[in-house]
């Protein structure tokens, strides 16, 4: 099982990068969802199933379709393939890699000194994470439920819209209505 | 080694019985629109014109295989493969019969949600690397339409979660010993259904593809074998939420006499034959509709559903 695991690993790295480096947004998302489902494996391997076909309904299955639509409503063509280039230039590269090379030397010291390996499996049913999700972190789920909320209130009040008359007839009428509605309010 | 052996005998078999039923499902369904619409269908080739599925096969696999230069290749060749092997590994959690089981999850049911959400991709993708006005328009239909209805699906199926204490597809099965769950749940069962059609973008939910208004939907571009895949891909949905629906509602391989694998063939026949009846006596409906059917009816009946089962369950303790 220790070598799917560092296959799984490999390849969630070898897909991240590839995101990064993609000129084609599409592409990228392809990748980007091969990355998750390399993921979901690591989950797994690791004991936590539960988790791991979250991630798949979740990310790989819901959000990264919606990302996939929408990169697909844009309509993104050669352009931006082009400025995409533009961006990849070695300069735009020095900053960021320095600084992940510095968190990634930490990283190191910090696996090699603990002497554990990556791979240290602990299962978790189904129903233990569910006590624990709704016995300890009850707070922050009912948090983040209220957070929802709000983003679908939001939502709804984007997506609402005056009904659109064009007819004239129909559009009097409307104006009719409208100022009775006023009269009532005053 | 036995036991590799074993299960790798019978991932071969099932593997080839799934693929086969599904080509012969081509027959089934012609003959029966057919009937229900006092005509003789497919019979010239072989008895009872069995043998039209092998031609069609052969002229499938015969066919130009086309890519249009305008597509984006990679992906365009990429697409028809992901809605079969979706499907097909969905079939690994199914319970055929108590010892014809190809692995016993203990997250079995998530497990079927999570690969009949990975489908919607061959759609969207299909559709896009067509680079199609119309392919374009079905992909979009399609993602809205699978997303939303998996969501019902999800929900509608946590009840019986509820009533038989685990996502193991066996013990779902085992609950259901003395009366079947489609007797406890009968509103999950049908918003199920209902959700199952609409993920298998069969007629009447088959807006994705909605012939006389997008010529063929997300696969207009797609010719020969490419086609061929995402007709199979649609034939083993079928199969695949039938047996789904016999699993968790109809009680799976239980039943008096006849051998548990009989059982479990004869319930999903049963329900495929109706998925064909659908189609030969449904209208489509229209888009909107589709998307306000479900945001505004399914889901709140879903939740009402999954809150009335919680306080039984409650009660009960």
């Amino acid at each position: 099982m220790e070598i799917a695991f560092y296959i799984a690993g490999t390849v969630a790295l070898v897909a991240t990068l590839m995101v990064i480096t993609r000129h084609n947004p599409v592409h990228a998302l392809l990748y980007l969802n091969v990355s998750l489902l390399a993921h979901a494996m690591l989950f797994y391997l690791l004991g936590a199933s539960f988790a791991a076909l979250l991630e798949i309904i979740i990310y790989a299955g819901a959000i990264m379709v919606l990302f996939i639509f929408v990169v697909m409503l844009l309509n993104l063509g050669k352009e931006t393939a082009e400025q995409e280039r533009k961006w990849l230039k070695p300069k735009v590269w020095m900053g960021p890699t320095a600084l992940a090379a510095i968190l990634f030397a930490e990283f190191l010291a910090l696996v090699l000194s603990s002497g554990q390996g990556a791979y240290s499996p602990a299962v978790v049913g189904p129903r233990e994470l569910a006590l624990s999700l709704y016995h300890e972190y009850l707070l922050g789920v009912e948090l983040a439920a209220m957070l929802l909320m709000a983003a679908v209130v939001g939502a709804a009040h984007i997506g609402r819209h005056k009904k659109l008359v064009l007819h004239r007839f129909l559009q009097e009428e409307k104006e009719k209505e409208e100022e009775k509605h006023e009269e009532a309010v005053l | 080694m036995n036991e590799i052996l074993k299960y790798t005998l019978m991932i071969v078999i099932i593997l080839f019985t799934l693929t086969t039923i599904a080509a012969w499902l081509i027959w089934l369904e012609r003959r029966m629109l057919a009937l229900w619409q006092d005509r003789y269908g497919p019979n010239r080739a072989g008895p009872f014109g069995l043998f039209i599925v092998v031609a069609d096969t052969i002229k499938l696999f015969f066919k130009e295989d086309w890519i249009p230069p305008f597509a984006e290749k990679a992906v365009f060749v990429f697409a028809p493969a992901i809605v079969a092997a979706a499907v097909l590994l969905s079939f690994v959690v199914v319970p055929f019969a108590p010892d014809i089981l190809v692995a016993d999850l203990d997250i079995g049911l998530l497990f079927f949600l999570a690969m009949s959400s990975l489908g919607v991709y061959s759609i969207v993708l299909g559709g896009w690397a067509s680079n199609n006005k119309y392919s374009l328009l079905g992909a979009l239909r399609g993602a809205s339409q699978m997303i939303s209805y998996e969501v019902f699906m999800g929900l509608s199926l946590m009840g019986v979660v509820m009533l038989s204490g685990s996502f193991r597809l066996t013990d779902i099965v085992m609950a259901q010993k003395d009366f079947w769950f489609v007797v406890t749940q009968p509103v999950a069962f049908v918003l199920f259904l209902t959700a199952g059609i609409a993920e298998t973008h069969r007629l009447p939910f088959d807006i994705p593809e909605a012939e006389s208004e997008l010529v063929a939907g997300f696969h207009s571009e797609y010719s020969g074998m490419k086609f061929g895949m995402f007709f199979i891909g649609e034939y083993l949905g079928i199969i695949l939420i039938s047996a789904m629906v016999v699993t968790i509602f109809f009680g799976g391989w239980l039943g008096p006499v006849l051998p548990p694998v009989v059982w479990f063939t004869l319930k999903t026949f049963v329900f495929i034959i109706f998925f064909i009846l659908l189609r030969a006596s449904l209208p489509r409906p229209r888009y909107d509709q589709l998307m306000e059917y479900g945001w505004k009816i399914i889901l709140p009946i879903a939740l009402l559903n999954l809150l009335i089962t919680g306080g039984f369950t409650l009660l009960k303790n």
